[in-house]
């Protein structure tokens, strides 16, 4: 793995170091620059705002063994079935309108895919302490839990105060990437959302040695309530504009969900047939054919 | 509504059996999972606990009409949550006699039989504010000695608050000196008898057990007529 470099530096990536900061990319140039074995953090929430165009440019990758951590919803769901997540980080796998994730739950059923199993409290915070680099951040959330019992790794503290509490301490979930899916973005890597949740974006951005940026559209200048400019280009390491990328998950305002597709996405999950069927006409393509098909 | 007000039907019960739950809670998150505990949670705002504060299942606060006075996202929630000014109701694929409650996966949690929700905000929820159950088809399935992974902490592991268990047949709560399930009330035309028998653990029964209280002509007409006019209640149930 990589090691941690503060700021923008990655070395030892082709078009890492060498390649000029804030440049736009494509999808595919930004998954060129992910490697085997990369502990990736998918943004959004269930199936809302995800970073569904850069998921797809993955599935088209060689890319291997990969750990996902994430709010999981398809992004999870694509790469278990795609066999490059060797390990998923969360504390569910939803479709929101569907309640289970079916590729995700098959793959547990068959137990070909690792589970940290984390309370939706502690994933956030576990971000938080990697976000402002501490080994851990206290919390109530787990104690008592089966969540302790099943990732043993897992340790409690002790307040050093007088209230002498017992806490969790949940260890920084550091990131080697983080992808993310913005409405708005400029060129420089400053991102917006216009919905109504940023959900845990910014952090995974912050968690993240790099992270990468794909927006609705991209801008000369963005605009609106200043509260919605969430991404600094600080924070991010490469953009690129994918025209409906969160499909099928919702992207409020510029689109919802799409509920039809979605069905028809559980559907062929759920029997091997169907989806090599569904594989074919929908991920045997580019970005392109992809947005074609589902038109 | 004209003509004689129809008998209230089980679900109606269980729907007033929830909100019941949010009684004297104040101005607090009311967190509810389904759709009856939804329905009871609107129903305790519309009458007697106007202070709750409900979400739209997006990141909006709502008002009894829907519209928005206020902004809650997923980060703002979880504050909310571990600042203890929330009461949940969440659902059970298993609850055992202290209140431990599984929603994750059912079997070996290693290779599931079946994989479910995964832990959600269990853990967090119940050792930081108050929790209620929903379960709408109360059977030894769900009513378990133990449980398969331990997402909602029990009394025996440290629980907040487990305030009462709801289903369709009867109210439970921890009301027992050793904070173990107790049978509250049966819903008219339940026997206790009928409740040990879909209960997998033995159950605390007092000499006495009341009878859930039935909605009150006002109650069945919001429900009716203004909360779920298409009767999707009952569906919960089946």
């Amino acid at each position: 793995m990589t090691r941690r470099v503060p700021g923008h530096g990655v070395r030892g990536v082709p078009g890492g170091a060498e390649r000029p900061p804030g440049l736009a990319l494509t999808p595919d140039e930004i998954v060129a620059e992910l490697r085997d074995g990369m502990t990736i953090g998918i943004g959004g929430w269930g199936s809302r705002r995800k970073p569904m165009a850069l998921v797809r440019a993955i599935l088209r990758a060689p890319l291997k063994d990969l750990t996902i951590v994430s709010y999981a919803g398809p992004d999870v769901g694509l790469l278990v079935a795609s066999g490059q997540a060797r390990r998923v980080v969360t504390g569910f796998a939803s479709l929101d309108s569907i309640p289970l994730e079916p590729n995700f739950r098959r793959a547990r059923q068959a137990g070909t895919i690792e589970l940290t199993e984390l309370d939706e409290g502690m994933l956030h915070w576990g971000l938080l302490a990697a976000a402002h680099r501490l080994p851990f951040l206290p919390i109530r959330a787990g104690l008592g839990s089966g969540v302790l019992e099943v990732n043993p790794e897992l340790r409690t503290v002790r307040s050093p105060y007088r209230d002498a509490e017992e806490l969790v301490a949940m260890p920084a979930l550091r990131l080697d990437a983080a992808l993310v899916h913005m409405n708005r973005a400029d060129a420089g890597g400053n991102g917006q959302y216009l919905g109504p949740d940023p959900y845990f974006d910014d952090l995974f951005c912050l968690a993240a040695e790099r992270a990468y940026v794909s927006c609705e559209r991209l801008v000369p200048r963005l605009e609106g309530p200043p509260q919605t400019l969430l991404l600094n280009r600080a924070m991010v390491r490469g953009v690129t504009q994918t025209p409906n990328g969160a499909h099928f998950t919702s992207c409020v305002p510029d689109y919802g969900r799409d509920e039809a597709f979605q069905r028809r996405y559980a559907q062929a999950a759920a029997d091997p047939a169907e989806w090599k069927k569904f594989h074919a006409e929908f991920l045997d393509t580019d970005e392109a054919g992809y947005q074609r098909a589902v038109q | 509504m004209s003509g004689p007000v129809s008998e209230p039907t089980r679900a109606e019960v269980c729907v007033v059996a929830c909100a019941e739950a949010w009684r004297g809670d104040g101005a607090i998150l009311a967190s509810p999972m389904g759709l009856i505990p939804a329905l009871g949670a609107r129903l305790a705002r519309l009458t007697f606990a106007p202070d709750l504060l409900l979400t739209d299942g997006e990141a909006y606060l709502v008002d009894e009409d829907g519209r928005v006075e206020g902004w809650l996202p997923y980060a703002k929630v979880f504050t909310m949550l571990a600042a203890g000014r929330r009461h949940v109701m969440m659902g059970a694929a298993q609850i055992d006699r202290s209140g431990n409650q599984n929603i994750s996966a059912i079997g070996d949690w290693r290779r599931p039989k079946a994989q479910l929700l995964g832990v959600r905000g269990a853990p967090g929820n119940t050792v930081n504010h108050p929790v209620s159950y929903w379960v709408p088809r109360h059977s030894p399935r769900v009513f378990t000695p133990g449980v398969d992974m331990v997402c909602g902490v029990g009394y025996d592991r440290g629980a907040y608050e487990l305030r009462v268990v709801v289903t369709n047949l009867a109210v439970l709560d921890f009301g027992t000196p050793e904070r173990v399930m107790r049978l509250r009330s049966v819903h008219p035309g339940v026997e206790v008898a009928d409740v040990l028998a879909a209960t997998g653990f033995p159950l605390a029964v007092p000499d006495q057990v009341p009878v859930t209280r039935a909605p009150t002509a006002a109650e069945l007409d919001l429900i009716r007529t203004r909360l779920d006019p298409e009767g999707a209640r009952d569906r919960e149930l089946t």
